[in-house]
């Protein structure tokens, strides 16, 4: 059920964004695209075409940047105002203006430039997500197919999944007495859950007239295996995929807090320690802007491998 | 005498104890080959039932189904199925459909080029050759269905088993379909079962028409034989008084002896 719940909002909000429309046409996004066009047979020939064209993108481009525009305006006023605690947007580029301009700087130890820090967290999430990815779509696959398997460790994965992601920590580093294994650990346990949990639930829905189709043709585990079950699971894996992303990005910054070492997450915490507020803002507008792109890039993934899946 | 396919008093309960619901009761049909029969009967009927329990998709309760001295137990590609709708895998173009079954059904027995130029020969049978390369959503649900006939018809089977497979068209893709069947059956000489609930479609292609009682426990109620002559002209049909006097029989035995239960409930 929260499985569902959890595919359905964010196919909700993918489609809001008018970038996703724009960058990774849906089935019905070029449907629509193509009557809008259906009049004008020869766009070049037109200079209609090239009008309407350029009033859409204006349609798509101009909100976003007047709500943006808006939104820093409104801070820029608030914190230059007496008393005001956090740096205005002008303020935060002038204090991190080095920080930006070298994000490649390397001068030993934690003392190194924005893109590495960033790059140490991904290395980070890229192996427990791995790890989280193969564990979590073997056991959906185990949990989808036998009932008596779901029977038994559904309740486990109820249970478990609700853990916050940083209460595994100390147990971990129990665990593993090392900093780095614990981290990858806590971004395993935290993504697996929506991974096991739609994949499962995507077996479970494969239509039987795929099933009979695969009996009447014969086909082995294996091959029902490739040739059936995987393709027909993959929207509900990759819906999967893309919210276990999101909560391993999302751990990370946490987890990297309390374990130390070069990593976004302890670049916030040691800048706070310095009183650097406004090396924390733009720390955080890395850190939002990375994990919309690993989003992205995993929804781009899923609909390239299921393209054709979803239309009956 | 030993038939082809013969269908040995089936019964077929579902559930057991209290909830049980007993669908089939004593059918049987003897088939012969390149003999092409129609089960027809109000919907509920079970109809579906016989033509799954001939595929090997559901199991008998008592009874036997025996297809060229052997007893059906389980699905296999000797008793290919057409089914209602189509059940392309949509994540694999039109000649991957049918190279799937191709491959799976010849391994060993063609080569991979035989394999090969055997589906592109199937799907030009049912005039598909123009979209080898699209994917289901792509294409139309005549040509749709008409894959899963290339699909079914590319494993060679001993019996063709077709469950209403022009039910979802519009009436005159399901007409062009029908003769294409028809020419394709002539040619091949394939032995086919199929389940309708049209009876111009029934009278139409078939040698034998069954005609199902209703359920629960349906049994055969009348086996019709159309001694039509072939090939089969739609349009002269319906001014022949032989096409009509059959199609009449159909009808009367559908609406006056075997009513539809949910009409006399209303």
């Amino acid at each position: 059920m929260g499985a569902i719940l959890d595919r359905t909002m964010t196919f909700g909000s993918g489609r809001e964004r008018p970038a996703v429309a724009g960058a990774t046409p849906q089935p019905v996004a070029r449907k629509a695209a193509t009557t809008a066009t259906k009049p004008r047979k020869i766009p070049g020939a037109d200079p209609g075409a090239w009008g309407r064209r350029l009033r859409h993108t204006a349609a798509v481009v101009v909100p976003p940047v007047i709500v943006t525009a808006l939104f820093l305006l409104i801070w820029e006023m608030m914190a230059s105002s007496q008393g005001a605690v956090l740096p205005a947007p002008s303020q935060v580029i002038t204090d991190t203006w080095d920080l930006i301009v070298n994000p490649f700087y390397d001068h030993g130890g934690n003392d190194v430039g924005m893109a590495w820090q960033l790059l140490a967290s991904l290395e980070r999430v890229a192996y427990g997500y791995a790890l989280a990815v193969v564990a979590g779509i073997g056991l959906g696959v185990l949990v989808g197919q036998s009932t008596w398997a779901m029977r038994g460790l559904d309740p486990l994965f109820q249970v478990l999944r609700t853990v916050p992601p940083l209460a595994w920590l100390p147990i971990s580093l129990a665990a593993f007495q090392a900093s780095n294994p614990s981290a990858i650990f806590v971004i395993f346990i935290t993504a697996i859950w929506p991974i096991i949990i739609n994949t499962s639930v995507g077996i479970r829905n494969i239509s039987q007239d795929y099933v009979n189709v695969a009996r009447v043709l014969r086909l082995n585990g294996f091959e029902y295996f490739t040739k059936i079950m995987l393709p027909a699971a993959a929207p509900y894996v990759f819906s999967g995929l893309r919210i276990g992303i999101g909560l391993a990005w999302l751990a990370i910054v946490a987890a990297e807090m309390l374990i130390g070492g070069v990593g976004i997450g302890f670049f916030i915490w040691d800048a706070w320690n310095a009183s650097m507020l406004s090396d924390i803002v733009l720390a955080l507008v890395y850190v939002g802007l990375v994990g919309f792109f690993l989003d992205r890039l995993v929804a781009i993934v899923g609909n390239w491998v299921t393209r054709g899946t979803q239309a009956g | 005498m030993t038939s082809y396919l013969s269908i040995e008093h089936v019964h077929k309960t579902f559930g057991v104890g209290p909830t049980a619901s007993e669908v089939l009761r004593d059918v049987d049909l003897h088939v012969d080959r390149s003999e092409f029969i129609s089960i027809i009967g109000h919907s509920g009927c079970g109809k579906s039932t016989v033509l799954n329990i001939v595929a090997g998709l559901l199991e008998t309760s008592t009874g036997a189904v025996i297809l060229d001295g052997r007893e059906v137990s389980k699905p296999g590609p000797d008793r290919s199925v057409v089914f209602q709708n189509h059940s392309l895998l949509p994540w694999l173009t039109v000649r991957d459909n049918v190279g799937l079954a191709v491959d799976k059904t010849f391994r060993g027995k063609k080569s991979r080029a035989e394999r090969r130029e055997w589906v592109l020969a199937t799907l030009e049978m049912v005039g598909m050759s123009h979209a080898l390369d699209k994917r289901p959503d792509e294409i139309s649900g005549g040509m749709k269905q008409r894959v899963g006939i290339a699909r079914a018809l590319a494993m060679e089977p001993k019996v063709l088993l077709m469950d209403e497979p022009f039910g979802a068209l519009d009436a005159l893709t399901r007409a062009h379909l029908q003769d294409e069947v028809m020419r394709i059956q002539s040619d091949l000489g394939n032995t086919v079962l199929m389940v309708t609930h049209d009876v111009d479609e029934a009278v139409l292609l078939s040698d034998r028409i069954v005609m199902m009682t209703n359920g629960p426990a349906a049994t055969i109620g009348q086996v019709l034989d159309i001694d039509l002559e072939r090939p089969r002209d739609r349009l002269a049909m319906a001014g022949n008084p032989e096409y009509n006097q059959y199609r009449a029989e159909v009808l009367r035995f559908l609406h006056e002896r075997h009513r539809n239960p949910e009409s006399e409930a209303a």
